[in-house]
C-alpha cells in the first residue's frame, strides 16, 4: 500500500518532534532558541546604526572560516612565509579569493566595530544597565587589536616586519623591565623566525578562541538586559497583556529577516572591495608589504595599518616615548570608563543637549583626523596637529563628568518612535 | 542628528581617501592595459630577453602565463624558455645572489611583485629615465632612482640620452629634460610602447588573477543585488504586521 505525500510529511514531522523532545530532555535546545531568538524581544525601531553588531558577527565567522583555509597552505617560517602567501595567491585554487576575503575582512572588521562602538556613543548603549555589555565589548576590541597585530606579521612582508618591530619596541619604553620585556615578547633579539612562529600561534588559536568566547559572553550579557534602541528607553517597562514588550519584536523572525538584508548590503560593499580594490590604494594591503621582510632595509615610511593609526598619532604626539606609550594606552583604556564618565541619565543623542551633540561630533571628527595624521610621515604640521587633536581626544573624556551631571536634556518619550 | 553624524563621518573618510589618491609627483602615467593580450605577449618577450637574465620572477610559472596569455607550451619552449626549463617551472634565473652582489653591489630584486610594491607609473618612468653619467660604474644614472646599480639594459632599443639640468633660485640642480645622444633601434614613441608592454607584463605577473577577479566581481555583485531584492521582500512580508 503506497502512502500519500501528506502521510510522509506527517510521519517525518512526528519523528522530528520526537527527536526534539529527546534532545530537550537532555539539553536545553528549545529553551535556548526561545530565550535568544523566538522570544528575545528587541525594539522595533532599530535604524541603520543597529546593523553593525550582526555584521561584526558575520565578519568574525568569515575571518574564522577563511583563516582555517589559509592555514592549510600558509607556512609560518621566516624562510617560507612570504612565498607561501604568493603560492596561495597564484597556485592554490581560489586561494586568491580566500586571502582577499581574509585581508579585506580584517579592515572591514575594524570599520564595522568602530561604527558599532560609535552607535554605543550615539545612543548611550554603555549606560546602566548595559555597562558590562560595553566593557565586554571593549575586551573584544582589545582582542581584535591583538589579533590584527599578530596577523599582520604573518605575510612576512617588509611592512609586516618593521611594523611589528616598531610596536614590539614600544614595550621597551616600560621603565626598568622594558628591553627585557620586548625581548621576551619577540623570543629573540630582533623580530625573527621564532617571533613569527609564536605570533602564528597567537593569531590562529589563542586570540580567536578568546574572541569567540568574549563574543558569546557579550551577547549573553546583552540578552540578559535587552537591547537598547535609538530612543534610549527601556522597552521592558511597557509590556502588553502577553507579557512581552509592546515596542519589541521577536529577534526571530523579525530581526533575523532584517539582519539578512543588512548582511547582504554589507556583502555588496565588501565584494566591491574584494573584487575591485583589494589593496584599497595601499591602505588594506600596503605597497611595501609586497616586498619580503628585510631586517637590513626599512621601508621609506613605516606606518601601522589604518585601523591603528588614530592611536599611533597619539603615540607620536609627544616627543617622549614613555609618555607617548602611556598616552596611547590611556586613549584605549579611557573608553572602559565611559559608563561612569558620562553622568547624564538620558541615553539617546536624540534627547541630549546641543552641547553634548557638538562634543560627540567633534570627538568623531577628531578620531578620524587622528587616523589620517597617523598615516602621514611626522614632518611639517603633522606633529603639532597630532598634539592638538590628542588634547581634544582626551578633553572629550575629561570634561564629560562635569557638564553631563547637570545637562539640559529634552523630554524623553515613554514609547519608542520610528 | 544621526544624519549629521553620517555626513560628518563620510566627509572625514572622503577627505582621508582623497588625500591618498594623489599621484606620486614626477612620475609619468603608464596607461597600460592588462586586457591587451598582444601587449602582454610582447611584454613577456621583452621580459625574458632583457630582464630575466638578472631579475627572477620566482613566483610565476611559465605555463600559467601561457594559459593566461594564450601561448601554447610549444610556443613557450620555442620563444620564452632558453635554458631547458619545463613549462611548469617557475621563472627563476641562473644568477647567484652572491655573484650579483659582487658584480652590482646589490642583488637584483625579484620582479614578481614589483608592480604591486612600486606601482606601474614608477617602472614606466624608471625605464625611460636612464641618462649618460660617465662617473657611474655602469656609465648611466637614473632620474627616478639616483645611483641605481642597474645598467641601462634597454639601450639598444632606446639609444642613449643626456640629462639637462638647470639651477633653481637656491642654486640646486633640477632636472629639466632629456636630449637624445645616440639613436636606438626604436624611436621615442616606439620605445615608450615597448616600455609600456614590459610594465603591462609586470602588472600582470604582479597579480595574474586580476582580470578574472574583476570579471567575477561583476557577477558576484549582480547576484547579491538580486538576492538583496528577495531578502528585502522577505523582510517586508514578515514585518507587515508590525505597527
Amino acid at each position: 500500500m503506497a502512502s500519500t505525500e501528506s502521510d510522509v510529511f506527517d510521519r517525518l514531522g512526528r519523528g522530528l518532534n520526537a527527536l526534539g523532545a529527546w534532545i530537550d530532555d537532555r539539553f536545553p535546545m528549545t529553551k535556548l532558541i526561545k530565550e535568544h531568538a523566538t522570544e528575545y524581544y528587541a525594539s522595533k525601531n532599530f535604524n541603520f546604526w543597529y546593523g553593525f553588531g550582526v555584521i561584526a558577527t558575520f565578519v568574525l565567522v568569515l575571518q574564522l572560516v577563511t583563516g582555517i583555509f589559509l592555514t592549510m597552505n600558509y607556512k609560518p617560517s621566516s624562510a617560507e612565509a612570504f612565498a607561501s602567501v604568493e603560492y596561495i595567491m597564484r597556485d592554490v585554487e581560489w586561494g586568491w579569493l580566500i586571502r582577499y576575503l581574509h585581508s579585506t575582512g580584517a579592515s572591514a572588521f575594524f570599520i564595522v566595530v568602530y561604527l558599532h562602538m560609535f552607535r554605543g556613543l550615539l545612543y548611550g548603549s554603555y549606560k546602566k544597565p548595559r555597562e558590562l555589555v560595553w566593557i565586554i565589548g571593549m575586551f573584544i576590541y582589545l582582542s581584535l587589536m591583538a589579533e590584527a597585530f599578530f596577523g599582520y606579521l604573518l605575510p612576512w612582508g617588509n611592512m609586516s616586519y618593521w611594523g611589528a618591530q616598531v610596536i614590539v619596541s614600544l614595550f621597551g619604553a616600560v621603565p626598568g623591565i622594558g628591553p627585557d620585556l620586548a625581548e621576551w615578547i619577540r623570543g629573540d633579539f630582533y623580530i625573527s623566525d621564532i617571533t613569527l612562529n609564536r605570533f602564528f600561534a597567537f593569531h590562529v588559536i589563542a586570540v580567536p578562541l578568546m574572541l569567540v568566547l568574549l563574543v558569546v559572553v557579550h551577547i549573553m550579557a546583552l540578552h540578559e538586559v535587552g537591547s537598547n534602541n535609538p530612543d534610549g528607553i527601556e522597552i521592558k517597562e511597557h509590556k502588553g497583556p502577553d507579557g512581552h514588550p509592546i515596542d519589541g519584536v521577536a529577534f526571530h523572525p523579525y530581526h533575523t529577516s532584517k539582519d539578512l538584508v543588512i548582511v547582504v548590503i554589507f556583502l555588496i560593499v565588501f565584494a566591491a572591495v574584494v573584487f575591485f580594490a583589494p589593496d584599497m590604494g595601499g591602505y588594506f594591503l600596503e605597497h611595501a608589504n609586497f616586498e619580503p621582510a628585510d631586517p637590513l632595509r626599512t621601508p621609506e615610511h613605516i606606518a601601522p595599518v589604518w585601523y591603528f593609526t588614530p592611536f599611533y598619532a597619539i603615540l607620536r604626539a609627544v616627543p617622549n616615548k614613555l609618555v607617548g606609550v602611556a598616552l596611547m594606552g590611556s586613549a584605549v583604556l579611557v573608553l572602559f570608563l565611559l559608563p561612569w564618565l558620562d553622568r547624564c541619565r538620558v541615553k539617546s543623542i536624540r534627547y541630549r543637549s546641543f552641547g553634548y551633540k557638538v562634543a560627540l561630533m567633534i570627538f568623531a571628527v577628531t578620531f578620524v583626523t587622528l587616523g589620517y595624521l597617523g598615516l602621514q610621515p611626522a614632518v611639517g604640521l603633522v606633529p603639532t596637529l597630532s598634539l592638538i587633536f590628542t588634547i581634544i581626544y582626551f578633553a572629550f573624556f575629561a570634561l564629560l563628568p562635569f557638564y553631563t551631571r547637570s545637562e539640559k536634556t529634552k523630554p524623553v518619550p515613554t514609547r519608542v518612535k520610528w | 542628528m544621526v544624519r549629521i553624524a553620517v555626513i560628518a563621518f563620510a566627509l572625514a573618510v572622503g577627505l582621508a581617501g582623497g588625500a591618498a589618491a594623489q599621484h606620486e609627483a614626477g612620475l609619468d602615467a603608464a596607461n597600460n592595459n592588462i586586457s591587451n593580450t598582444a601587449s602582454l605577449q610582447r611584454g613577456a618577450k621583452y621580459f625574458v630577453n632583457y630582464c630575466l637574465g638578472c631579475h627572477s620572477a620566482k613566483y610565476v610559472r611559465y605555463n600559467r602565463l601561457g594559459e593566461d596569455l594564450q601561448i601554447s607550451d610549444q610556443q613557450l619552449i620555442d620563444n620564452l624558455m632558453f635554458t631547458g626549463e619545463r613549462p611548469f617551472d617557475l621563472m627563476a634565473n641562473a644568477m647567484r645572489p652572491e655573484d650579483a652582489v659582487r658584480w652590482f653591489k646589490v642583488a637584483p630584486p625579484d620582479l614578481s611583485l614589483i608592480a604591486r610594491s612600486r606601482g606601474t607609473d614608477y617602472i614606466y618612468t624608471f625605464l625611460r629615465s636612464f641618462y649618460i653619467a660617465p662617473d657611474r660604474p655602469t656609465g648611466v644614472n637614473n632620474i627616478v632612482l639616483p645611483g641605481t646599480a642597474m645598467p641601462h639594459v634597454l639601450w639598444p632599443l632606446q639609444g642613449t640620452q643626456r640629462a639637462v639640468f638647470t639651477k633653481d633660485e637656491h642654486g640646486v640642480e633640477v632636472f629639466e629634460h632629456f636630449e637624445q645622444v645616440q639613436p636606438g633601434a626604436l624611436d621615442e614613441r616606439a620605445y615608450e610602447d615597448a616600455v609600456r608592454d614590459i610594465v603591462n607584463f609586470l602588472d600582470y605577473i604582479g597579480e595574474p588573477i586580476k582580470k578574472q577577479r574583476q570579471q567575477l566581481g561583476t557577477r558576484v555583485i549582480g547576484f547579491l543585488l538580486v538576492f538583496l531584492l528577495i531578502a528585502f521582500m522577505l523582510k517586508k512580508e514578515i514585518w507587515k504586521d508590525v505597527k
